[in-house]
């Protein structure tokens, strides 16, 4: 569905990627672990487009994404939440939640969707008159992860999303990952809470100052040596 | 003072700061979306009137076209001077985009200086007929009320363009965070056009409406107005649509009472103002440090 190949990124001077390869299956969750400023941000920037691309391709689904403008991604059917959130804060919840469906052509199943998004996040729509940036940090990543629902993706990209987060909260939100993905949104989840990521995870991709160091399924990165010692302290 | 007096003032003021807040709006929505004090709006609000005095003399097309025509071309000055100036240095320093802003206005005044010549343009004066306006015992006239009236409806379509409809909510959302909007699938390059176009329309409307008032025009008819605009839009809390509409009318009705009593004052009341403000509340009246979790 999302093919990488070979992808180089420079950032402020930096070669933050370098000849980077992923691949994500219709269906699958993959994450993406590492350090901070590996460069996992950076991957997903460059699929949305916000980053130029150096070198290599990204492809969805057979089309290539190098050319597209960040603007135009969305309506391809991918979804970025970003990291940090990047919640509109000084507009309230439901106006959020209506600029994550910007990209839709068709209205008409808004309040189906709305509805979904309620389900998913019971908590945002108590707050739905609310200004986003009052909201807390979990329920703001919760408006991120609604506002990008409501674009019907066919992927997620997210970034990030236990950061700054209580363990009970980070809890909740990947057991929401995985049911956004059983109900039928492939994911690209990049993280540095390996273990958490690893948990919910199909495959997943070790990525150390811009190079994938290694790849394969996430139950098997779980018990690897390098990975433990590396990831998930000790 | 009277309160005959004061009711007559009072219209004055408003109509004076009906203008101001239609300029500052201007400044505020640019402010908004780019960060930039785009010191070429007030030469926009005098291509405004430029554009309005050939539409009406030579045209001879009424009022309201007349409005319209400025309003369509100085949006178009206005998504020109964006696009031309400003775009190509969207990622460097504010500092290199505030200087261009300079350079343009200077472009413009200096420009219309050589096109059109420097000695001020008479409007013609039968494109509003005058008469007096009795409100009970208060008197007023016609151009007063009309000027009041027209920036009050712009303002309020501003407010339906901003809030209700999807450019609205696309300009807000580039406001806040434009890699974010983009994600949503919001063209900002348009979004960024968009709010010039806004912008400027409302300045050419200014324009008109002004040298309707005053009859007489020149190139360099827009730097007195564009700093008092300014200063209500910093006023009113610089970024703030509300803001804009609020400093605008203030500084307006402030300016009018004082010149009434003391015209000496006219001119530096406005900068009094803006000095108070500054010292006791340095985010504009409406301006509030918005604290927001990580």
């Amino acid at each position: 569905m999302l093919k990488i190949t070979n992808l180089n990124v420079y950032y402020g001077g930096i070669h933050a990627l370098t000849d980077v390869n992923i691949e994500v299956n219709e269906g699958e969750i993959v994450t993406l672990i590492g350090a901070n400023g590996a460069g996992k941000t950076s991957t997903l920037r460059a699929i949305s487009g916000l980053v130029p691309i150096a070198g290599g391709t990204i492809e969805f689904e057979g089309k290539e994404l190098n050319k597209v403008p960040a603007h135009k991604i969305p309506y391809l059917g991918i979804s970025h939440v970003p990291e940090g959130r990047r919640i509109f804060a000084n507009m309230s919840v439901a106006e959020n939640l209506q600029l994550g469906a910007y990209c839709r052509k068709d209205k008409s199943n808004f309040e189906q969707d709305y509805n979904q998004v309620f389900e998913k996040f019971p908590r945002l729509k108590e707050r739905m008159r609310q200004r986003a940036g009052t909201l807390s940090g979990g329920e703001q990543q919760m408006l991120a992860m609604g506002r990008a629902l409501m674009a019907r993706p066919k992927i997620l990209l997210m970034d990030e999303p236990s950061m700054g987060l209580a363990p009970i909260i980070v809890e909740e939100i990947f057991s929401i990952i995985q049911d956004i993905n059983k109900s039928g949104t492939t994911i690209l989840l990049v993280e540095q809470n390996a273990n958490m990521a690893l948990s919910i995870a199909n495959r997943a991709y070790v990525i150390e100052t811009g190079r994938i160091t290694l790849e394969g399924k996430a139950s098997d990165l779980l018990k690897d040596e390098s990975v433990k010692k590396a990831y998930l302290g000790g | 003072m009277s309160l005959v007096e004061f009711l007559q003032q009072l219209i004055n003021g408003l109509s004076l700061g009906s203008v101001y807040a239609l300029i500052a709006l201007g400044y505020t929505m640019v402010y908004g979306i780019i960060g930039l004090i785009n010191f070429a709006h007030c030469d926009v609000y005098m291509v405004g009137a430029y554009i309005g005095y050939f539409v009406a003399t030579d045209l001879h097309l009424p009022f309201v076209p007349t409005l319209l025509v400025a309003m369509l071309g100085t949006a178009i000055a206005g998504v020109l001077i964006e696009r031309i100036a400003y775009k190509p240095l969207r990622r460097s320093t504010n500092i290199s985009l505030l200087i261009t802003a300079i350079g343009v206005s200077l472009l413009l005044e200096n420009g219309f200086n050589w096109l059109f010549g420097g000695n001020p343009r008479t409007y013609p004066h039968d494109i509003l007929q005058q008469s007096n306006v009795e409100l009970g015992p208060v008197h007023s006239d016609t151009l007063h009320l009309i000027i009041l009236g027209t920036s009050l409806l712009l303002m309020i379509l501003l407010q339906v363009v901003i809030y209700r409809t999807k450019i609205g909510k696309a300009m807000r959302a580039t406001s806040t965070d434009k890699d974010a909007a983009e994600l949503m699938g919001i063209n900002v390059d348009t979004t960024i056009s968009a709010t010039f176009a806004i912008g400027s329309a409302l300045a050419g409307a200014a324009g008109v409406l002004v040298a309707i008032l005053y009859s007489s025009i020149d190139p360099y008819m827009g730097i007195q107005p564009g700093i008092k605009a300014f200063t209500a839009a910093v006023f009113g809390g610089i970024g703030l649509i509300p803001g804009a509409f609020v400093g605008g009318i203030i500084l307006g009705v402030i300016e009018t009472f004082v010149t009434a009593w003391y015209s000496q004052l006219s001119g530096a009341i406005g900068f009094i103002v803006l000095i108070i403000i500054l010292i006791i509340k340095p985010s504009g009246l409406l301006g509030k440090k918005v604290s927001e979790k990580v």
